[in-house]
């Protein structure tokens, strides 16, 4: 069997002619109906959760119908800003693959007053890496009032809830 | 062993818009699979796969794929994406349910175009990026060099072009769904601005947003429950020539070939006597006229004088875009042609209202994937 | 439900797969399409139509990849295809071969698998951070490697499962891999040089993950009466099953995929096993990440759930061992261009069936294979069950 393909040296790549071409792709994503309210939400600092009335359960990030009963949902709920670590992770690589001084801590946060198991993506804070642990209770850490823009971003980090476990 | 036949029992389109501020895709998509399952009599537990349409630049969104089984309620089922127009989605589930698998499918075309700040920005990324890309041109430079080339070997004239566009967009008056219904001039398209000559900018068809789905079943299932079907009776899909570099400029290679597989399918011999209407891809308008030519519909050169003689028309021999077209629905990348096909199915089940063809049994859709393909289907369907 | 007719792989091949190509995508992808079809016994005038398989268009920076990349894999005049699931489309791309045959509208297919990572700058994998949620998930700065370890930790966690015990894949890997023509980063590693290697998104090491490559793979398939006509020893695909998960991933328990449980069962009922553990014979999880071959051999149900690690330990999984995992030497090992990577575990299957994978080769005549890929948000399995 042959195996073809010429396997470019780092230094043959830097010497290779090559062509640079930079993308101008930008978006400006519709929210919509179900995401919009919710970012509405975390302007007033709260986090809002929809309830689907047949199978009972409460949704967050909110979505307009319920993806496993096929209904649309408009019973919106509001929830704690508190929740359970269901699973974390300890990043020392940015994005674009930079090491990191300070590592990045982000979590999969089980929401109080969703559903079991009905969590959202966030990062952790004010919180040593080794101290992080799954089932932990954390609170939400609300950027100024004044600065809030209804972003995902308007909660800075969750951070740990002392004296409960 | 008997093939069963495959048709389409349910379709569900929202409105083209120019824009669509208010609602997310997804919210979209789920309006329209509601109306597709209402129609087709079915819950999503019935559908055994999913087929959805996207490309990732267009949306913004890599793997696009992962943001599409909640809105069509397909979480944990086979569902996959396939790159290609509405009739490749079509094609897809056909050729599943062929195999005896499966029997129930489902496929799915949205647009968010509007989401798209700066469209050059996204199509001049489908420019070949080693050869063509650096040229800093807008991509619609290869529709002007195809149409001057167009023109020069088939006679027809600029305003030709300029009727088709004229003739579409006020077809979609009558078309609920359309986004740009409109009656203009053919002398408002002439004056428009000059984009890449000979092409001016009303001879581009309008961006807008949608959504569509659609379900098929295999012949048992349609009976089972108990619908009207409007049956796939040939189709067929082609990539010509990839690349500009290796490409007849003046033809639609894809066009050509994939109508002539899919006529044969059918079983028909002669397009003009035996279809009763056609829907053919105009995003340029003088796509229109090429692919008109090039599915059969009229010899080389001719299609121009047709189409002033009025023989496309509503009242002529032979109906092309009664929905409007790209040119009066909008360019929605790999929707509009799905909402091309919900024209037909209307026509072929009897419930045009106002734009019934009388005895509509056969109907041709024809689609491609636009700049810089040239790849592209036929779909042909009866009762 | 049965399919009405039997399709076959007659031919496959693979290029190299290497972090920086000097070949485009599709010249990689011609390279690997003409070595399939040169082991098929069919010529190219033969092929009556093709499937492309390419994930992310980010990586290669141009729009509607699957028609640039057309011509490189054959798809000139031709009814051509490409479908789309993430990392999952390399063993899609079979699944979408085998419809395109079994359907009765073409009697052969040609299946290519193509990847061109390096053409993103500085680094492919920030492309990938266009795989979130574009207003819930990438204003947080995220990073692909998040997603794997936070499941990976949930794994670990639920089934108490030690970090040696999943280096010990990347151990059985990269050695297997050696052995592997197409390698690009075969090694001998012991499990402390794992557990030593730099952490790059705890508890994911970097000894853990499968490089970013260049790479094309392809097959051939044909329907019955061709494939009997022109190969003594057509493989066959018994069953082929696919399944997507919802994008909301952050509602969903990591610890278990039960898309690929799903998508397995599906391919195991077409191809009519009631246990797979014994009736399979080599598997090809996918396994970008060491723990995702223990995960995937979980969601396959090679062994129960929280045992995979353990059989890992006790070398059951070896190429000798009563169940050979990866013995190509998977992701870890040979490269991971994303899509053919998918396809290259296809061939390997395709080729140890045959008795044709050289130093590789299992013992004791293997008549039944499974490949597994995986892609998305953690979402989709697809599955290929080949015999025989």
């Amino acid at each position: 069997m042959k195996v073809r393909g010429k396997d470019l040296k780092k230094d043959d790549f830097e010497r290779t002619i090559k062509i640079e071409y930079h993308p101008k792709l930008l978006y400006a994503w519709d929210a919509g109906y179900a995401v919009g309210k919710f970012l509405q939400g975390l302007k007033e600092g709260k986090i809002l959760g929809i309830r689907c009335r047949k199978c009972d359960r409460i949704l967050v990030p909110p979505r307009a119908f319920c993806e496993l009963c096929f209904v649309p949902l408009d019973e919106w709920v509001e929830l704690k800003d508190t929740g359970r670590v269901n699973t974390f992770s300890i990043s020392y690589i940015s994005w674009d693959v930079r090491r990191l001084e300070k590592p990045e801590i982000p979590a999969v946060i089980e929401i109080d007053g969703a559903s079991p198991g009905i969590g959202i993506l966030h990062l952790l804070g004010e919180v040593k890496p080794e101290e992080v642990k799954v089932g932990m209770k954390v609170k939400a850490v609300w950027k100024k009032e004044s600065e809030r823009i209804g972003a995902i971003t308007d909660i800075l980090y969750f951070k740990p809830l002392k004296g409960e476990e | 062993m008997k093939e069963q036949r495959v048709g389409i029992i349910g379709i569900g389109a929202v409105p083209a818009r120019s824009a669509s501020p208010d609602v997310s895709y997804r919210e979209m998509i789920f309006e329209a699979a509601q109306k597709a399952y209402y129609e087709a009599g079915i819950e999503p537990e019935q559908v055994d796969t999913f087929v959805c349409l996207s490309e990732d630049f267009n949306e913004g969104v890599s793997i696009f794929d992962e943001y599409v089984p909640d809105q069509l309620g397909a979480v944990l089922k086979p569902v996959h994406t396939i790159c290609g127009d509405g009739l490749y989605g079509i094609a897809s589930v056909f050729m599943q349910i062929r195999t005896g698998v499966f029997q129930i499918g489902v496929v799915e075309a949205h647009s968010k175009l509007s989401n798209i700040v700066i469209r050059g920005k996204v199509e001049e990324m489908g420019l070949e990026p080693l050869y063509t890309r650096w040229t800093g041109l807008h991509s619609y430079f290869i529709a002007g060099l195809e149409m001057r080339r167009f023109l020069y070997e088939t006679g027809i004239k600029e305003e030709d072009c300029a009727e088709v566009v004229r003739r579409f967009k006020e077809n979609a008056i009558f078309n609920p769904l359309a986004a740009y219904p409109s009656r203009i001039s053919t002398e408002d398209v002439l004056n428009s601005r000059k984009i890449a000559t000979p092409l001016k900018e009303l001879d581009i068809a309008p961006q807008a947003d949608g959504a569509v789905v659609l379900v098929l079943a295999r012949e048992d299932a349609v009976r089972s429950l108990k619908r009207d079907a409007v049956w796939i009776e040939g189709i067929s899909f082609f990539t010509g020539e990839p690349h500009i570099d290796s490409r007849d400029f003046g033809r639609a290679s894809y066009a050509e070939l994939s109508a002539r597989k899919a006529l044969e399918m059918a079983g028909i011999k002669n397009i003009r006597k035996e279809v009763n209407l056609a829907e053919i891809c105009d995003v340029f308008s003088y796509k229109a006229l090429q692919h008109i030519e090039a599915i059969g519909l009229a010899k080389k050169g001719e299609s121009g004088m047709l189409l002033r003689e009025g023989f496309f028309d509503f009242n002529g021999e032979i109906p092309v875009n009664l929905s409007g077209g790209y040119m009066g629905i909008g360019a929605m990348s790999e929707a509009t042609v799905l909402y091309q096909v919900l024209e037909v199915v209307k026509q072929l089940r009897g419930e045009a209202g106002n734009r019934q063809v009388k005895n509509a049994k056969v109907g041709i859709v024809q689609s491609w994937r636009g700049i810089p393909t040239s790849s592209g289907a036929t779909l042909i369907l009866g009762v | 439900m049965k399919p009405y007719r039997k399709v076959a792989v007659i031919g496959a091949g693979l290029t190299k797969f290497m972090r920086r190509a000097l070949e485009t995508g599709r010249e990689l992808s011609f390279y690997a399409a003409k070595e399939a079809l040169s082991s098929s016994g069919l010529k190219f005038k033969d092929i009556q139509s093709v499937v492309m398989a390419t994930a992310p268009d980010a990586f290669d920076g141009v729009h509607m990849k699957g028609e640039y990349l057309a011509d490189g894999a054959g798809g000139f005049k031709r009814p051509y295809m490409r479908s789309y699931v993430g990392g999952g489309s390399g063993v899609f791309a079979i699944i979408h071969g085998w419809y395109m045959v079994a359907s009765g509208m073409f009697d052969t297919c040609l299946v290519v698998a193509e990847e061109k990572m390096s053409s993103c700058q500085p680094h492919p994998q920030a492309a990938f951070n266009s795989i979130y949620d574009h207003t819930l998930e990438r204003p947080l700065g995220v990073n692909l490697l998040w997603i794997f370890a936070l499941e990976m930790q949930r794994y670990m966690h639920v089934h108490k499962i030690s970090e040696e015990e999943i280096a010990l894949v990347s151990v059985k890997n990269k050695k297997n891999a050696l052995d592997h023509p197409s390698a690009q980063v075969a090694e001998e590693v012991t499990v402390k040089d794992v557990l030593n290697s730099e952490i790059m998104a705890w508890p994911v090491r970097r000894l853990m993950v499968s490089p970013t490559s260049d790479g094309a793979a392809a097959i051939v398939l044909a329907a019955e009466h061709i494939a009997r006509r022109v190969s003594e020893k057509p493989v066959w695909i018994e069953g082929i099953g696919w399944c997507l998960d919802t994008s909301f991933w952050t509602n969903r328990d990591l610890y278990y995929p039960d898309y690929v449980e799903k998508a397995a069962r599906m391919a195991y009922e077409m191809a009519g096993i009631k246990e797979p553990s014994k009736e399979i014979h080599i598997a090809e999880p996918y396994d970008p990440f060491a723990y995702k071959e223990l995960h995937h051999m979980e969601g396959l149900l090679l062994c129960k759930r929280g045992e995979a690690a353990k059989l890992t330990a006790k070398g059951v999984t070896q190429r000798n061992g009563d169940l050979p995992v990866c013995p190509s030497g998977g992701l870890l090992g040979v490269g991971n261009p994303i899509a053919a990577a998918g396809l290259m575990k296809v061939c390997e299957i395709f080729w140890q069936l045959r008795g044709e994978a050289g130093k590789r080769q299992v013992p004791g005549n293997p008549k039944r294979g499974v490949a597994q890929a995986w892609g998305d948000l953690m979402q989709v399995g697809t599955v290929v069950v080949l015999g025989i």
